[in-house]
Order: structure tokens, then sequence, then C-alpha cells
């Protein structure tokens, strides 16, 4: 790969980010909303991403990441009255001290072992979650005021705003990732998700390594799911349920794992499959598997994984 | 498609309404005060276009029992009113949209029926964690969001002024008016077992609130965790001294909950308190139920209508297709969520009381019809009202009516005792009226 290529890759996801600023423009105002949702939900499965598609590591506990990111931002709104700016930062270093904690210990093991230890934590963190209901109110879950979801000046409830904000965490998310796949660590990365033994060979400290990858993972899931609790004020367990660690897995398989805009194109092919499909009963759930599995069958390495395979080598 | 709409035609005789638009119009504001449905000002819309309900159901998800009662429900009011109609001399039309009983996918559904649908109106949640996930956009989108929820999230003041709930009492109401008859019939040392998430919670904190109000007392609560399926090692942590034991179970484990719970007693129990939400759509003839036999419950609206049900009721039940036990006419183990879904019914009449007073034409309405809601007192007993007269109160946007306390014999709900609305007050938590609009 030479600079020229590099340029190319990286003119490609800014024109992407300057696509989306136009967008927000030009939406009517039902899209404007989804994608609003689907650039806070398309940065958690762009953490998701670094850790499956890059590193190798199935986890099916990010679940735990977001709901902390949700958690860590809504309770010190709710129960210490901090704003939103600190309550955003409070989400994102939840989640990456929770990651820390459970990289800790669940990397330890490997393979289905990880994906089961994975899942204990983030069922655990779900029961917790119901389990304090005083403090977190559980299933129901609790509303932040619209009067407290702003910093600053920018009143994070306005539509416009709250797009901008989607879109800001989306930018800085996707060009943390690019950066980081095109750095030597993002080699070490794949290097370990090709071959791990021939990578400890090579002297790289496989297990510092990866618990780095878990932990960015998990503070961009952090990010998202503080972002998310600010943009729409809905704080609840919903957020640390099982469904949550499945959606992301779904997202990057669908939009190309190993690919760094991959999880915004299944994310976004995604929403709009359910959303569509919403409206014939529980028929909805069968159309999206059936989608789901023709994908897969066409496409096994996602949609983008496919255009870097037959169209665009040079594709990150 | 990615919506599924429903309309029925109003009745003929629309155009001679139309020749009466101005008397009546002046007769709407003399009378505006009087916001009693039944007793309304009738406007005449200067539109034809018709008038445009989201009704987010639970189609699937732990609320889809709920959500088809709900939805058939909608449709038969819905049909009433029209063929009495409309509102304002326009159809009402019905968009439904899935919500998953999902609070992510409930607010998503709010957005999609304010800016894609152009609904006038969002209507119809039942379950807490969704109504508490939407409401939130409901208010920041302005469009008025009627919950039939029973849940104390919109009188304890966590939602906004757009979020009402005129149609259905919620649980905090519904604990304070049982508490007394317990006490005073069943026993003062109770024992409660509940699921151990929020809907459970709501209850162990009200009604321990409201026994101690009346001298009694809880001795024990036992939550149960929601993915439980076996009780047996719940049973022994209940206290011996225990003379009512309450619970709350819901879901599909319920059946062996009280499979287990007769088990356990075999002939000798103490008294046993429960509430219906544990046995909504679940036939009462279902085996493993025979423990029951005996036993008390809270209803909210009467399964079986008993001796002497009154015209309302039993319109209500005909229009629904709901016979006489609390089942489909079509279809006997077809068992309605009957003690909630009349919330369904008068809520919709509630809507069309509102719009008509508050002269409702368009979306620039909303905020008259949210106050057009809120200056409205004392609800009748009527077709609109089978469940009972109530009492709304518009600060709290909480609505207020009878409950039913009912007797398990030879496998039927019979009724032994109707509080009174007085029964079910508390006060205030918030004054809406004073948000903006």
């Amino acid at each position: 790969m030479n600079g020229r290529l590099l340029d190319r890759a990286l003119l490609l996801h800014l024109g992407v980010i300057a696509g989306l600023i136009v967008l927000q423009y030009w939406l009517p105002a039902y899209h404007h909303g989804i994608v609003a949702r689907v650039l806070v939900l398309a940065s958690f499965a762009l953490g998701y991403n670094i850790l499956f598609g890059y590193t190798g590591l199935l986890s099916l506990g990010h679940a735990l990441f977001f709901g902390a990111g949700v958690y860590g931002a809504g309770m010190v709104m709710r129960e210490f009255g901090w704003p939103a700016s600190a309550a955003l930062v409070s989400g994102i270093l939840s989640a990456a001290l929770v990651s820390l904690v459970v990289g800790f210990l669940a990397l330890r093991t490997v393979g289905v072992a990880f994906m089961i230890v994975t899942l204990m934590f983030a069922q655990t963190g779900y029961l917790t979650s119901l389990l304090f209901n005083r403090y977190t109110r559980g299933d129901e879950g609790f509303v932040i005021p619209q009067a407290a979801r702003a910093i600053g000046p920018f009143d994070l409830s306005d539509s416009t705003t709250r797009y901008f904000a989607a879109l800001l965490l989306f930018a800085i998310c996707l060009l943390i990732k690019l950066a980081l796949v095109r750095s030597s660590t993002g080699r070490v990365l794949v290097s370990i998700r090709e071959n791990e033994e021939r990578s400890r060979m090579l002297g790289y400290n496989i297990f510092r390594y990866k618990l780095l990858a878990l932990v960015i993972s998990g503070a961009f899931a952090g990010a998202a799911g503080a972002m998310y609790a600010l943009l729409f004020g809905y704080v609840g367990a919903t957020f640390v349920s099982i469904q949550y660690s499945i959606f992301p897995l779904l997202w990057v398989l669908l939009g190309g794992a190993g690919t760094v805009l991959g999880p915004l194109v299944g994310t976004l092919l995604m929403f709009y499959l359910v959303d569509l499909t919403s409206g014939i009963a529980a028929a909805s759930l069968l159309a999206v598997g059936v989608v789901l599995v023709i994908l897969i069958l066409w496409f096994p390495k996602g949609v983008l994984g496919a255009v870097r395979e037959r169209a665009l080598p040079w594709l990150p | 498609m990615d919506q599924k709409t429903r309309k029925t035609a109003p009745a003929k005789g629309v155009g001679r309404r139309k020749v009466i638009t101005g008397l009546a119009a002046v007769g709407g504001a003399a009378m505006g005060s009087r916001l009693l449905p039944g007793y309304v000002p009738y406007i005449q819309a200067q539109s034809s276009e018709p008038i445009k309900i989201g009704f987010q159901v639970h189609r699937t998800g732990i609320g889809a029992a709920y959500g088809n009662w709900y939805d058939r429900t909608t449709t038969a009011a819905a049909k009433v009113i029209n063929d009495a109609g409309g509102i304002n001399g326009r159809p009402l039309e019905i968009i439904t949209e899935d919500d998953g009983t999902d609070p992510k996918r409930g607010a998503e559904v709010v957005e999609k029926f304010a800016t894609l649908h152009k609904a006038d109106i969002v209507y119809g949640t039942l379950f807490s964690n969704v109504v508490i996930g939407s409401a939130p956009r409901a208010g920041e989108l302005k469009i008025p969001y009627f919950v039939v929820s029973e849940g104390h999230h919109v009188a304890s003041g966590g939602l906004n002024r757009y979020t009402l709930q005129p149609g259905i009492t919620d649980v905090k109401s519904q604990v304070a008016a049982m508490a007394p008859w317990v006490a005073a019939n069943l026993g003062k040392k109770v024992t409660m077992i509940f699921p151990d998430f929020a809907f459970g919670h709501d209850h162990r904190d009200f009604f321990t609130e409201a026994m101690a109000g009346q001298g009694g007392e809880v001795i024990e609560t036992i939550a149960v965790p929601p993915t439980e399926s076996a009780f047996f090692r719940y049973f022994p942590k209940i206290p011996r001294e225990t003379e009512v034991l309450y619970h709350v179970m819901v879901g599909p484990a319920v059946l062996t909950f009280v499979k287990e719970m007769g088990e356990f007693y075999g002939d000798t129990r103490p008294e046993i308190f429960g509430f219906i939400d544990s046995l909504e759509a679940v036939d009462l003839n279902s085996p493993g139920l025979e423990f029951l036999d005996g036993t008390y419950f809270w209803e909210g609206h009467r399964r079986y209508a008993g001796d002497n049900p009154t015209a309302f009721e039993l319109n209500y039940r005909e229009k629904v297709g709901v016979d006489m036990n609390g089942a489909s006419v079509d279809n006997a183990r077809d068992v309605a969520t009957y003690s909630h879904m009349f919330g369904c019914w008068e809520t919709l009449h509630i809507i069309k009381a509102g719009m008509e007073a508050a002269g409702y034409q368009g979306p620039a309405d909303r905020a008259k019809l949210i106050e057009a809601v809120e200056a409205m007192t004392d609800i009748p007993e009527s077709e609109a009202h089978p469940q009972g007269a109530k009492v709304f109160n518009g600060k709290t946007h909480q609505t207020f009516g009878h409950q039913n306390i009912t007797k398990v014999a030879n496998r039927r709900l019979d009724l032994v005792h109707r509080t009174s609305i007085e029964d079910g007050l508390y006060p205030d938590e918030v004054d809406y009226t004073t948000q903006p609009l």
C-alpha cells in the first residue's frame, strides 16, 4: 500500500463525513431523525469492529459497555445534577473502566470461552441494573429532562443540533479508527487476528494489544451510549440487555467486518430493514432474518467486504 | 408497506350535520366549560380529511398478548366513533406501528407518527418502559401522547405536559384502593411476592405504604428474578405468621408459580390476594390453576360480566366481540386482557371529547387539545366509559376510578367488593399545567 492509495482512502472517509453534513440539509424530517440515530449506533459498531473485525475477538458482552455509557451519563445527571458535558465524559470513562476490568479477566480465555465469559459479564451487568432498581429504575428506566440536555448554548433535543452532535461523534470515532487501523498498532491487531502465535513469536505482547483493542472498543461503545442517552433523553436497562450485544455483531457482519466504513453501512441497512418491515406484525422478524441469511450467503464478508474483494482492494 | 391503516367510514347523515354547523358551533361556545364526554360542544370541522391517530401497539415482544387485545378494542372503538359521525365531523383513521415492546423502538415509532405519517396524536401504549422511552420524543415533537399504561410514571411528574393518561388508573391508585379492604377482610400481616423489576417494585413500595396507613404491615418482601422459571425455593421464605400472601407475578411462568404454590401449601394456606395482571389472557380453566379457587384478585374491569351488567357494559362487550366470560365470541379459549383493554376504548372517547371541546382542526391545535383534556374533571359512566365513572386530574394528567375485588369460585371471578373513586385518590405530585405548551 503506498502513500497515494492511503490518501485516496482518507479522502473517501472525509468525503463520507462531508456527504453526511450535506445530507443534514436535504433529508426529510423523519429520515433526518433516523440518520442521527444511526450515526450514534454506527459509532458503537465502529468500536465493535475494532475488536471483532480487526483483532478477531468475538465479544457477546458489548451491551455492558454501551450500558455503562448510558448509565454513566444518566446516573450522574439524575443523582448529582452533573451537566451534560461532564456526563458525556463520565459515560465514556465508565465504559472504558468497565472494559478494562472485563478485559483483564475475560482475555485470559480465547475463542468460544471468550464469547461466553463476555456474555456472562453482560448478563451480570443487566441483572445488576435490575437489582439496583431504586437508583437505576431498572427495566422501566428514567427520563433525562429536556432542560438538562444541553452543552453550553447547544440544545441537544433540537433536531439540527442532535444531528450534528451525532455526526461529530461518528466523525471522531471514524477518524480515530481509520488512524488506528493504518498505524503500526492496527497492523499488529490484524496480525493477532490472522495468526496469534506467530505474532507472539515476533515479540508482541498479545495480551496488552488485545486489552488495548477491548478498551478502545469499550470506550467507543460508552461514548455512543452516553450520547444516545443525552440526545434521546432515556436511560433504561434495555440498553444492557443481550440484544445490544447482538446488534453490533449483526451490523458489523452485514456491513463488512474488518472494513472501516462497514459498520455504518450495516447499521443503516439494518435500521431501515427493521423500520420498513415493522408494520408486518411478527413477520417483520422473519423478513429481517431471511434478508440477513441471503446477504451472508451472497456476501459472506459483508457489503463492503465484498466491494473490497471485487472492486476496491485499497478500501481500509 | 410499512404501516397498516384502518379506516371505517363515518355514518351517513354527516351532510345533515353540516346544515346545523353554525348552530352547533354557537351551542358549543356556550357550553365550552362543560367538557363531559357525551355532552360536548359540537364544532364542524372545515376539513373532511381524517383525523390520524398513531396507535403505538405491542405486536411483538413481551407485550404481544396485551397488544392483540388493545388492537381489537381500538378497532371497535374507532368504528363506534366513526359510525356516530367521527370527530368534529371527520372520520378517525387508526395508523398502527409495532414498537416491539421496546423503549428505543417506541421513541422511533413516535417520531415516525409525527414526521412521516403526520399523525395528529399518538396513543395506546401499555408497557411502562415503552411509555418512558417514548415520552421525551413526544414532548420534543409537541405531539399529544395518550398512554394506556397504568404505570405511575405520568402522575409521578417524570414525563411532560404532552403525555396524558386519562383512560386508565395507575398502580399507586389501585393498591391504595385495595389496602383498606385487604386489611379489614383478609389480614394485616402481608408477605409480598413480586417480579424483581420496576412493575413489581412499584407494587412493593406503594402497597407497603398503603398497608401501613391501614394499621397493617408487610412483614416480608420476596423479589423473584424475571428469568426465574421454578419457584419452590422462594416459598419457604414466607413467614409462618403471614396472614395474606400478595402476588403480582407476570409472564409465562405464572402457571408454574400457581401450581408450585398449591403444592407447597396443600390444604392449609393463608389468604391469597393477587393482581389479575398475572392472569390476563389466561383461561382460568387452564390445568394447574385449581389452587386459585377461593383466592382474591384485583380487577380493573371485571372479566366475568356477572348477574347485573349495565347496558353500557353489554354494549362494550358486543362491540369489541367479547362474551360474558371475557373471552372472544369466536373462541372461548381466546381470553381477553379484559382488565386493562377498556382503557383503549375510554381513551379514544376522551380524545374525541377533547378534540370536540377544543374545536380541533389540525396539528396547530394540539396545544388546545391538551388544555381541553386538562380541563376535564368528572367523567360519568356511559357508553364511552363502560368500566365506570372517573375523575380526571388535569394537573397530574392521571385519571382515577373504581376498582374491583373478585373471588375465584368454580373457575370464575365473582365480585366481592367495588371501591369508590375516593379510595384511590392520593396527593398531587406534579402540576403539568405549569409547563409551557
